[in-house]
């Protein structure tokens, strides 16, 4: 008996309906109801670790629920693999790719198929994904292998893999967290084509701008309870979505006192280093920050500032510049000596640089300063004092989690965040590097961050913040440098949008200038 | 000491390497490290050369050297991918397993005389070849012959059937495979299962064809570690395995030969008439071995040569935070 939905008189394509999920200590779903209909986009909406990817992991097979039902076109369903929900006709696209890097998209799109039967046969099928890409407006060159593709391509490939197995139901967690502004309108295109076919998507995001944009209902997730199920998105704002992710009004404004900028704090002179393959990521870039105000660095992902942010905390070695910090020599030396200088790092990669994930919330909090007095005693760690600091970082930074011993490793994107936060700032840095420090945050977390920025560069602290974000790069910086194949290509001190976009492609600002002045 | 026959020899000892290192890139491919070809080669070539002796049929004794072989394989697929134990630990005690199982059940088979071996011949119009010929093709064991056959048919597997497809993706990123239905557990058990069958068959290669006989523990001489060690230096790839092996049988065969003559190139011989110097040789394989191992644990190392990402790690489903 297929459902049909009474407001649009469209068809149900999956209903569910009661569904519970409880992890030690959280209760992730409870009693959440969740209906698609055909040719939707339908958006879910939710605070970190208010269950969204939980609820999405149950209804691709990942994850069993422990009570409430799932049906498919009006069909029961139990699923016990992700291989019986993509049968189904449900695909998920997860945070962090499942592709096999050393493999070419063809490969990982066959891969767990039944067809080819044993001869690959790969220029055959080569063929087919590139006529099922271009039905989709998704392009990728089928021979490249996954690990030569950049994050954008391999969003596709994933995308692909779920529309090959016939996927009618695409679940994505979080897409545009990953992409340049360019990818995510190409992305945007291929959902509508999609939904043009009949097919349903599910999309999680945190930038209510986007949800706005491309979604035609949203079910939004507080706490694990729904808040709002299936409303129609049209004339609806994004303060009114945001009220209902957090119950609290959002300001989406930033009070930015003005302060006067100190001395030069950090010093980058015409550094090189070199990437992980052994190939040049920074060629002769200067620049500086001086306390009480925040740099930004702008410009698309992969041109050194991963890097960049490595070799100033002392990560990664240069082979040629200068690193000075208050003046002293820092080139080269060691991590630690950063630490002790007063040197702060926001990493990109939360899971493995930014926290050990086997370890407690306070082991990670105390990670900096386990070994000074108070909490370190000669060779002892005073657990009590530890404990209670993780305790007061737990209060201030508003980490929600059942225990602080808990392994960081099953918190949500939003608190793993907020645990590194709460060990970099609370050291008082006088210099932090934050690297996308706001990326998969939701929108009461991210104001929360950015106040946090702002305070640190009230207190006197030098800031460079490395984004891909313009929006927060222009609300929070005094400056912004723009970064381009690992160059310098200018600095702006008004906020010049276009200026930037332009450098960001590659045209230095002596270029814009002479192109102006003609 | 004429260089084609040490070539020639060299080849028939190379197939021994040829088929323990394949084994363990099948093995290693998975995600397994299997440090018990030694003693699982032991184990071959004692059971092939009393299954021979018993029945005067030497294709019987492969046969039961692969099972027996690959019987002992699954303790070690059982301990690390079902109890999801820590892989060199495993594979050390199986390789002490193994050389001690082989030495308990082969007591008094060096006495026991000869067997009826394996057939060698040559091939018509290839032996005709000149240097290739003679060395490659020219009364040599029926293994040698199948060995040429083995391992280009495996690289063609692993890199261009689907089930190679899938043993490569369980070995690269089982989470990936699993999602997509691929049993990882159970492909794992089947690789190791396979590793172990071509060391049953490089173990019986030594007893019944290259130097027949059961010498104990000295049957085997460390090649199995050997066979470790190429694996690397194969990065993986059964054709770079074989150039690896064929080398190194080569190199085998000339330590031992170089140490015969009184006059090397018109000069006296070192090797001969200071016994020591031998030693140093006879060290090289090993030397080697020890070196390609401590690159080969590098990290940036093995990822620049292509390591299976995935090797040495249990997979434990659903695990969050990898
Ligand atoms: N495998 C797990 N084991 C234990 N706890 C878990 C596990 N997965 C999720 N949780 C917990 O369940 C809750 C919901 O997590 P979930 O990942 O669904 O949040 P989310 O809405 O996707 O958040 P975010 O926006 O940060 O991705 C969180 O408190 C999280 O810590
Ligand atoms: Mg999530």
């Amino acid at each position: 008996m297929e459902l049909v939905n009474e407001q649009t008189q469209k068809k149900v394509v999956v209903s569910m309906r009661g569904i519970v999920k409880k992890f030690p200590g959280v209760l992730a779903n409870d009693a959440v109801d969740f209906e698609l209909i055909e040719g939707e986009v339908h958006a879910l909406l939710g605070e970190n670790g208010a269950g969204k990817s939980t609820l999405m992991n149950i209804l691709a097979g990942l994850y069993r629920p422990e009570a409430g039902t799932i049906s498919i076109r009006g069909k029961a369903v139990s699923f016990n693999s992700p291989k019986d929900a993509i049968q189904a006709g449900i695909g998920m696209v997860h945070q962090h790719f499942m592709l096999v890097p050393s493999q070419s998209v063809t490969e990982n799109i066959l891969l767990g198929l039944d067809e080819p039967r044993f001869r690959l046969r790969l220029r055959e099928y080569e063929q087919k994904v590139v006529e099922l890409g271009e039905r989709f407006g998704l392009h990728v060159d089928p021979r490249a292998k996954v690990w030569q593709l950049s994050v954008g391509e391999q969003q596709r490939v994933e995308i692909l893999k779920m529309l090959y197995r016939g996927a009618q139901v695409l679940i994505m967690d979080e897409p545009t967290a990953v992409l340049a502004p360019t990818e995510i309108e190409d992305l945007f295109k291929t959902l509508h084509s999609m939904a043009a076919e009949d097919q349903s998507i599910i999309f999680i995001s945190h930038k209510l701008q986007e949800v706005l944009e491309i979604s035609d209902r949203v079910t939004v997730l507080r706490r694990g309870k729904v808040t709002a199920s299936g409303i129609p998105l049209i004339n609806t704002t994004r303060a009114e979505l945001a009220r209902l992710m957090v119950d609290r009004e959002v300001l989406f404004r930033l009070e930015k006192k003005a302060v006067e900028a100190g001395d030069k704090v950090l010093e980058v002179q015409d550094i090189r280093a070199e990437n992980d393959r052994g190939l040049p990521a920074l060629r002769e870039m200067s620049l500086n920050v001086r306390a009480g105000e925040i740099v930004g660095l702008a410009g698309v992902a992969g041109n050194g500032q991963r890097e960049l942010a490595e070799v100033i905390t002392g990560l990664r070695k240069i082979t040629g510049g200068k690193i000075l910090v208050h003046g002293e020599d820092l080139t080269n030396k060691p991590v630690k000596t950063g630490i002790r200088r007063g040197i702060s790092h926001i990493p990109e990669d939360r899971t493995h640089v930014g926290t050990a994930g086997n370890l407690s919330i306070t082991d990670n909090t105390i990670m900096k300063n386990y070994n000074q007095p108070p909490i370190g005693q000669r060779w002892v760690v005073n657990a009590v004092l530890a404990n209670k600091y993780a305790e007061d970082l737990q209060k201030a930074y508003d980490i929600v989690v059942p225990s602080i011993k808990t392994p960081v490793r099953l918190l949500s994107g939003g608190n793993l965040q907020r645990v590194i936060l709460a060990r970099e700032i609370s050291s008082q840095p006088s210099l932090l590097v934050a690297v996308q420090p706001t990326r998969g945050l939701d929108v009461g977390a991210i104001e929360g961050v950015q106040r946090l920025l702002l305070a640190q560069r009230e207190a006197g602290a030098a800031i460079l913040l490395i984004s891909e974000e313009l929006e927060e790069l222009l609300s929070l910086s005094d400056r912004i440098y723009v970064i381009y194949e690992g160059k310098i290509m200018g600095e702006v001190l008004d906020g010049d949008i276009e200026k930037i976009g332009m450098m960001m492609t590659g045209t230095p600002m002596k270029d814009i200038e002479a192109r102006g002045s003609k | 000491m004429d260089l084609i026959i040490i070539l020639q020899a060299g080849v028939a000892s190379g197939t021994v390497l040829l088929f323990a290192t394949i084994g363990e890139i099948f093995t290693e491919r998975s995600g397994v490290l299997n440090l018990g070809i030694e003693g699982m080669m032991l184990v071959g070539a004692m059971t092939s050369f009393s299954i021979t002796l018993k029945t005067g049929n030497p294709w019987l004794g492969v046969v039961a050297a692969m099972a027996a072989a690959g019987l002992i394989s699954q303790i070690h697929a059982f301990i690390t991918v079902t109890l999801q134990a820590d892989q060199v630990v495993s594979g050390l005690s199986v390789s002490f397993l193994g050389t001690g199982l082989s030495l308990v059940l082969g007591e008094g088979l060096s006495k026991a005389g000869t067997v009826s071996l394996l057939p060698s011949f040559s091939i018509p119009y290839l032996s005709q070849i000149p240097l290739l010929g003679p060395v490659f093709f020219t009364k040599q064991s029926v293994l040698v012959y199948i060995g040429y056959l083995v391992f280009p048919l495996c690289w063609y597997f692993i890199n261009k059937t689907r089930p190679g497809m899938h043993l490569r993706a369980v070995g690269e990123y089982p989470a990936a495979a699993d999602a997509l239905g691929i049993n990882v557990y159970r492909l794992r058990y089947l690789y190791v299962f396979v590793g172990g069958m071509f060391s049953g068959v490089a173990g019986a290669t030594i007893s019944l064809a290259v130097s027949p006989g059961w010498f104990s523990e000295l049957t085997t001489a460390g090649q199995g570690w050997i066979a470790v060690g190429l694996v690397i230096f194969a990065q993986w790839n059964p054709l770079r395995a074989a150039v690896g092996s064929y080398v190194f049988g080569a190199l085998r065969r000339l330590i031992l030969d170089i140490q015969g003559p009184l006059l090397l190139f018109g000069l006296p011989n070192p090797f001969y008439y200071n016994p020591y110097y031998g030693f140093f040789l006879q060290m090289i394989p090993y030397a080697f071995t020890i070196i390609v191992l401590i690159l080969g644990s590098r990290e940036a190392m093995r990822k620049r040569m292509g390591a299976p990402a995935a090797l040495g790690l249990p997979y434990i489903r659903g695990q969050r935070g990898l």
